[in-house]
């Protein structure tokens, strides 16, 4: 197999201010070029954590980043000043959550797309704006001429994500990180959105990280899925698989906690319980005092990391069981 | 855009009417007779009479009003009871010379404060923000009077640099941009500045802590910028805050000077104010605060219009 786009391996990110939080603890990730890679995990599970560190956008001074970070084989965390910036927007680029927030408000879309290409291409501001508009119209923003002199709010919520996406693909990318980028945006426009991002990342070959909690829109782009759980990475497996045939409790309870099927007057499923406080490193399975399969040795130590086919695995002392099933047959 | 700025200045009209009432009002509320500073103490009761009637002091308030808005709107203000002159000329040389004065001394301390501040937001926490924040704390709250007198002390009494009073050589109250006359205006201006550079230097200083601490700051690092590029958004996103403030700092030094002016003898409105309630010299205190009011407001509504011209947000409120 060549190099991997994205080789994440044993990262750990702590944060320390008033209070310490470990908010990734040893999470291994790879990516294909050119594949779709779905996060999944609920809030504070570390996964807008996870994407950050591929930028190096966590604030340096608060934070304790540990492992390896490989983009194309290059040590993101040995990057510093030119060669960051070049990282940046250059190789790896991302879409935020609420593009309102993530978008200057004083200057106008088309500055702001432009300025990216001057950065990286040494672009004149024509070539620069040229190019802005080219990404508008491949985004699909309806009159795109006038909404690169239009500021943010201006703009609709699905159009400013769609500039977003614009400025994000500018440079053409090799990665793109995508940090629930469809959570602020209304149920029709979310489709759209993430039927045009899984749209040009085929075009454009890009390989793709995105983050959700939403199982639906994670089934919706990805070809794998990751799913996480107080900054670790419990299951990974093919989106088949993981629908299909879940192995980690939580996962399991992931799958069971939706709305299709529920009946009028029944309680919906849920996970009994709250995520752990991170205040410390996690030294057994996090997620022992929900699971409803808890066994004697859950309590004694890490759980394992089984991996039950290459690119399937699975993070509970249960899958060992299994892992030697599949071994048997 | 122009439907704004009719707006805005349509806006201004009441605001400047309450502001010629208040003027107005406030003079005849305060207590003691403008007369008796010009009239001798043993003036007869007729004479006192008369002069009533010849400066129109017997009408009622009302009408009084009237006449002197209908005047004023004219461009006259009346004449100065303790000099006799017309109030607009007086005001006019004493605002040429405050008007000056505040300028440059508002320049001096947005530029210093904008760059501690900047520093200090910055480099939040660090030991460069104690020493800007410091800066700026005894900026805010030392007395300027008191700063001005231990300037002079210093830089005129001391080292002999620097004259201590006037604005020309010889008292002239004609500006000119020579040395002769710059020379005179340095010690006042920087008195001066120290007030806008505290109070500017604190709300740049939070203002870039606030924008750094946004999220599109971290948009435009994941876009590749450099610091250099970084920086050019945070100056356009403080720039609308900052420049209010310094307008309002502008418009409290044209009128609020009344201290350093007195302490320097810079012959200004402040202590042409100074001077017209010592002497109770009613029209020229009307005048002077009215016009010092409508500068205020006048330099509100170019501030706003500034503002609006680089934040295309503020037009929509």
């Amino acid at each position: 197999m060549s190099t991997p786009l994205v080789d994440i391996n044993n990262l750990h990110v702590r944060f320390h201010g008033q209070r310490t939080v470990h908010a990734v603890n040893g999470v291994n990730l790879t990516l294909a070029p050119g594949e779709t890679l779905g996060v999944l995990g609920e809030s504070g599970s570390g996964k807008s954590v996870t994407l950050k560190t591929l930028l190096r956008l966590l604030p340096e001074n608060r934070t304790q980043i540990a492992g390896d970070v490989r983009v194309s084989g290059v040590d993101v965390m040995a990057l510093s000043g030119k060669a960051l910036a070049n990282h940046r927007g250059g190789v790896v680029s991302m879409i935020f959550q609420d593009p309102m927030l993530a978008l200057d408000p004083v200057y106008t879309i088309g500055e702001q797309i432009s300025e990216g290409v001057m950065r990286h291409e040494g672009a004149s501001s024509r070539e620069a704006y040229a190019r802005a508009l080219e990404m508008l119209t491949r985004v699909r923003i309806p009159s795109p001429e006038r909404r690169l002199k239009a500021y943010p709010h201006e703009m609709s919520g699905g159009m400013r994500q769609r500039a977003m996406i614009a400025l994000a693909l500018a440079c053409k990318p090799k990665l793109l990180l995508a940090d629930e980028p469809t959570t602020a945006l209304d149920a029709t426009v979310q489709i759209q959105i993430l039927l045009l991002l899984r749209e040009l990342q085929r075009e454009l070959g890009m390989g793709m990280i995105f983050v959700t909690h939403d199982i639906g829109v994670a089934v919706e782009v990805s070809d794998r899925v990751a799913v996480m759980y107080a900054g670790q990475v419990v299951e990974t497996g093919s989106v088949r698989d993981i629908l299909r045939s879940p192995q980690h409790p939580y996962t399991r309870g992931l799958l069971a906690a939706n709305l299709h099927g529920a009946q009028k007057g029944q309680r919906l499923q849920a996970i009994p319980g709250a995520p752990p406080p991170l205040d410390t490193a996690p030294v057994t399975c996090s997620f022992a005092p929900r699971c409803p399969v808890k066994a004697a040795g859950c309590d004694a130590g890490p759980p394992p990391n089984v991996t039950l086919a290459p690119g399937r695995e699975v993070r509970c002392i249960h899958a060992l069981g299994e892992a030697q099933g599949s071994a048997a047959n | 855009m122009l439907k704004y700025l009719a707006a805005r200045i349509l806006y201004t009209l009441p605001v400047a009417f309450g502001v010629s009432v208040v003027c107005f009002m406030l003079v005849h509320i305060a207590p003691g007779d403008p007369l008796t500073s010009i009239l001798p103490p043993d003036a007869s009761a007729q004479l006192q009479q008369e002069m009533r009637a010849l400066y129109g002091f017997d009408r009622p308030l009302p009408v009084q009003y009237g006449i002197w808005l209908l005047k004023v709107l004219q461009g006259d203000f009346g004449t100065s009871i303790a000099t006799g002159r017309p109030v607009a000329t007086e005001l006019g040389r004493a605002l040429g010379n405050t008007f000056i004065l505040a300028v440059v001394a508002t320049l001096i301390g947005f530029l210093l404060g904008s760059l501690f501040g900047f520093v200090a937001g910055y480099f939040r926490d660090s030991w460069i923000d104690k020493v800007a924040s410091f800066i700026s704390i005894i900026g805010v709250s030392v007395p300027h009077y008191w700063l001005g007198m231990v300037l002079v002390i210093i830089f005129s009494v001391q080292l002999n640099w620097l004259p201590a009073t006037g604005a020309g050589p010889g008292g002239s109250g004609d500006w000119a941009w020579d040395w002769a006359h710059i020379r005179h205006l340095i010690l006042p201006a920087i008195t001066m500045s120290v007030i806008p550079m505290g109070i500017v230097a604190r709300t740049v200083r939070a203002l870039v802590a606030d924008i750094l601490s946004q999220e599109f700051v971290s948009g435009l690092r994941a876009k590749g910028l450099m610091d250099v590029g970084v920086f050019r958004h945070v100056v356009k996103n403080a720039a609308p805050t900052a420049l209010a403030v310094m307008g309002l700092q502008l418009g409290y030094l044209l009128g609020g000077s009344i201290l350093i002016e007195t302490v320097f003898s810079w012959p200004g409105t402040g202590f042409l104010l100074g001077q017209a309630i010592f002497q109770r010299d009613l029209p020229l205190l009307q005048g002077a605060i009215l016009v010092l009011a409508m500068v205020f407001v006048v330099l509100n509504l170019l501030v706003d219009i500034v503002q609006s011209l680089i934040d295309p947000r503020v037009q929509r409120t």
